[in-house]
């Protein structure tokens, strides 16, 4: 059977409810839900204009991207990275779609470029002056599993640590009657083939879904009560299972594909 | 032809597949309609390539063929018309409410519907640049045995939202498209899909090669490119380490070559550094419009028949070459031995991807 291994350098994680790897590990440690006490992300890495100018899908990757870069120790501009969002920005396709259906001609150019699925990606190249390969993904529900499973298959296949950022904003406007997401959420792991400074190492092995369904890890209580319809939160599983030292859970990776991930600390 | 796509047809060129609006998905798709699965469907059972493709299924088992496709709009088609069409109280009409189709994913979802595989199945969107970086995801699949073969590809089809949004970036040419040609207006948008099959070298002796890839980012800016095309510069010397050939080994390069004014003086100064003049290239743009996220597999298609016939396709529409090409880029057709060639796409926010294929070793 086909393994891959890495290693976890940094994580980092922004939500209304938790900012930053010791507030979720507390969170997700005691499975608690923490008050929702933010309203939008730092950003603290995108320059003035930039921060100003970024839309909420852009502001939360970049940070959780961030916060996963700083606890590494590794310099953003060193690292290929892979944005994974189920959604990607759907507040910006809420308003292309409305202004097509009513003045086609008064579409914002600026808003435009945003609408691509790589907008998050390329503001962090820019912001971090990154020029490695930059990746944006969607993988549907799987979004986080299949996203850990790509940056892992790019940290083993490249031989070199790896960013991944998973994030998912709330849906706008009547499109939330087909894509139900109604909350923020975003995760990024630093992987590496190895490392003498990982938090965990991980064995990812693909598998086929358990029939029950049962055998998916726990659904975080944080995960259940603030982020279910969330995509991208389906890393909570993981970051819980992480928290809690649990040595193996099961992740969606697409609809006929589990990623069982082994932890070895 | 002449756009006459939608409601208020801008006045410019585009490049449409014909017949899509008379070719409904057959009735157990039904819910997977869009223009966008349609252009898929037609292109997956052109050439055998869904038998081929199924086959390889058979062979190797579904849990060990991937699926990665590239898409930038995905079927946004759908999207856009279920806003036209919104009921009294601002909402889809239930004929819309088709949860699959309205997602970034759905292409690859639908796709992996119709062939069956259940191994690693991801998009790739990062605009232009989304085709061709399925390419090197599944070559990593491969190498790091998590597939034994993947079916990659990409489709992108006509929509409002990058006829509009390309125009009111002033991209849009009023007249077909010229890449670098002196006298070039902007880009004319076209729609495509593509498929291959890539299998590990010794799975298939006698099919042309994957002979490497570069991806790198700008890190300049959204929508322009690095103006030394720095970025671009750097995926294609990683292309060509991993092919371990010079630029003198490349016989022909498919350009990005979308007609702006700014791509096309920043690739065509790329390639004028890096290539000597027995390198030959062109951009087909010109035939088909810029196809934005099938633009990656539609021109690996036409590189690997440059390689396979031995032909060089000149670069339609466009008469006198801006000053700053090289002596590479060609505007006729041309006959001669490709044994190597590279095929280059550029998307915004500034992410490059060059692929270059090998006639069979």
């Amino acid at each position: 059977m086909s393994t891959l291994e890495v290693a976890i350098e940094g994580i980092g994680v922004w939500s209304p409810e938790v900012s930053g790897w010791d507030a979720a590990r507390a969170a997700l440690g005691a499975d608690t839900v923490p008050p929702a006490t933010a309203s939008r992300p730092a950003a603290e890495s995108l320059p003035p204009a930039e921060r100003r100018r970024a839309p909420e899908a852009v502001r939360v990757a970049v940070e959780a991207a961030r916060q996963a870069c700083a606890m590494a120790g590794r310099d953003a501009r060193e690292l290929p990275h892979v944005f994974a969002s189920c959604y990607g920005d759907p507040v910006v396709t809420d308003y292309l779609c409305a202004t097509l259906a009513r003045a086609p001609h008064e579409l914002s150019p600026a808003r435009f470029h945003h609408s691509v699925h790589n907008a998050a990606a390329g503001y962090w190249t820019i912001a971090t002056g990154c020029m490695r390969s930059s990746s944006a993904i969607s993988a549907g529900a799987a979004t986080f599993g299949a996203g850990l499973l790509e940056t892992a298959v790019l940290c083993a296949g490249e031989k070199t640590a790896a960013l991944l950022a998973a994030y998912d904003v709330a849906v706008a406007g009547p499109l939330v009657d087909v894509n139900p997401c109604r909350s923020v959420f975003g995760v990024a792991l630093v992987l590496a083939p190895s490392s003498p400074r990982a938090l965990a190492r991980l064995r990812l092995v693909p598998c086929a879904p358990v029939r029950s369904g049962a055998e998916l890890a726990p659904e975080p209580a944080l995960l259940h009560a603030c982020h279910r319809d969330n995509p991208a939160a389906q890393g909570l599983r993981l970051l819980q299972a992480l928290a809690r030292r649990e040595p193996v859970l099961n992740l969606a990776a697409g609809p006929k594909l589990n990623l069982r991930v082994e932890i070895m600390s | 032809m002449p756009n006459d796509f939608g409601a208020h047809p801008l006045p410019c060129w585009i490049g449409r597949v014909s017949g899509l609006d008379e070719q409904p998905l057959p009735e157990p798709w039904a819910a997977w309609e869009s223009r966008n699965h349609r252009l898929a469907w037609l292109a997956l059972e052109q050439d055998g390539f869904g038998e081929q493709a199924r086959a390889a299924v058979n062979r190797y088992g579904a849990a060990r063929v991937a699926l990665v496709l590239g898409t930038s709009t995905s079927s946004i088609d759908s999207t856009e018309r279920a806003y036209r069409e919104l009921d009294s109280d601002g909402r889809f009409d239930p004929a819309q409410r088709r949860s699959p189709v309205h997602e970034p994913h759905a292409l690859a979802a639908f796709v992996q519907t119709l062939l069956g595989t259940t191994g690693p199945c991801v998009t790739i969107a990062t605009a232009c640049s989304s085709s061709a970086k399925v390419f090197a995801c599944a070559a990593r699949l491969l190498q790091t045995g998590m597939a034994d073969a993947a079916i990659v590809g990409g489709a992108d089809s006509l929509c409002d939202s990058v006829l509009f949004g390309f125009n009111a970036l002033e991209l849009v040419s009023r007249d077909p498209c010229r890449p670098f040609d002196a006298e070039r207006g902007g880009l004319s948008i076209g729609e495509a899909a593509g498929f291959a099959l890539l299998e590990r070298p010794e799975a298939a002796a006698a099919a042309p090669r994957l002979a490497g890839y570069g991806e790198s980012a700008d890190a300049h800016h959204m929508s322009a490119p690095h103006p030394q095309g720095l970025g671009a510069q750097r995926a294609l010397e990683d292309a060509l380490a991993r092919a371990d050939l010079a630029p003198r080994d490349i016989d022909y390069i498919n350009l990005h070559g979308t007609a702006s004014r700014q791509n096309d003086a920043v690739e065509a100064e790329l390639v004028a550094r890096v290539f000597p003049a027995t390198t030959l290239a062109s951009s087909t743009k010109g035939w088909s419009g810029h196809t934005l996220g099938a633009a990656g597999i539609l021109e690996a298609a036409v590189t690997l028949l440059a390689i396979e016939r031995g032909f060089v396709p000149g670069t339609l529409n466009s008469r006198t070459l801006d000053p700053v090409c090289g002596a590479q880029i060609v505007l006729d057709n041309r006959t001669r031995r490709v044994r190597a060639a590279v095929s280059n796409s550029f998307g915004f926010g500034g992410n490059n991807c060059v692929l270059v294929f090998a006639g069979s070793a």
